[in-house]
């Protein structure tokens, strides 16, 4: 049952990946992205991240592929322009490295793993415990300094985004 | 233990690292440049917190909200430099945004 769902959402993500990127027009190509990002979520709830899996429904499908279908259909660029040359031996040339980079991660995947350090908290424990309580008892105590500076990151970011959209920068 | 192990995990994040680098590097739209780097930020949050299932551990998926919150900086900065951008120039064609270097 886990097999058959994993493969089911890795085949979707990989094609709705590929239509990303080979589609010309950029809301369709957004609209596949939300389509992958759904996949994510089902991914993390296979491995048992419940929260992680609503935090990238939320955060990811509901607020940044927002954001990009907002800009998208504010900029209303209409059909494509023409193109001036086409660069394809330039493309080819380009999906062939990448493709070598993909065979390279996927030798080293593929093999017997060197096996990490071992944390403290294996998967019963934090079933019995509950995923969202585990998270917040390792968030708010080890990694206390880095919410409060993600915090600060935000307040930057919002400023920033208001201060560029003003008509006299 | 899961069924699935984990390098079928880490094949399909680096599949879609691979692509969206390729997109990065070939499409000319810059809105579709920014989504393929959000779709290769999502292949490394998959990674971390397949590895975070797998060495018993929480610290990947804190990793992986961190890398979230970023994200959504980033992406919310990003658009609204487009968009101040796209109202100097009437164009996001990555091809005629090239007079930093004046």
């Amino acid at each position: 049952m886990e097999t058959a769902l994993f493969i089911l959402f890795s085949a979707v993500a990989i094609i709705s990946c590929l239509l990303v990127i080979l589609k010309k027009n950029p809301l369709i190509s957004a609209l596949f992205l939300v389509l992958t990002f759904i996949c994510f979520a089902g991914f993390y709830v296979l491995l048992q991240a419940q929260f992680v899996a609503v935090l990238q429904l939320i955060i990811y499908a509901g607020a940044i592929m927002v954001l990009f279908l907002f800009v998208i259909m504010l900029l209303d660029l209409g059909v494509k322009q023409a193109r001036i040359f086409n660069l394809f031996f330039q493309k080819s040339l380009g999906v062939i490295f990448a493709l070598g980079f993909c065979l390279f991660l996927v030798s080293h995947f593929g093999r017997r793993l060197i096996p990490g350090r071992k944390g403290d908290l294996p998967a019963a424990v934090v079933e019995a415990a509950g995923n969202s309580e585990t998270f917040a008892m390792v968030l708010f105590t080890d990694y206390l300094l880095p919410f409060e500076i993600i915090s600060i990151l935000l307040l930057a970011a919002v400023i920033g985004a208001v201060v560029l959209t003003r008509k006299k920068l | 233990m899961s069924t699935v192990p984990i390098s079928w995990y880490l094949i399909v994040s680096a599949i879609i690292f691979t692509i969206g680098v390729i997109g990065v590097v070939t499409r000319r739209n810059i809105l579709v440049v920014i989504m393929c780097i959000e779709m290769m930020l999502n292949a490394v949050n998959l990674t971390l917190v397949a590895f975070s299932r797998f060495l018993d551990s929480m610290d990947g998926q804190v990793c992986v909200f961190l890398v979230m919150a970023v994200a959504a900086a980033e992406v919310a900065v990003g658009l609204a430099l487009i968009l101040a951008i796209f109202r100097k120039r009437e164009t996001i064609n990555i091809e005629d945004i090239n007079t930093m270097k004046w």
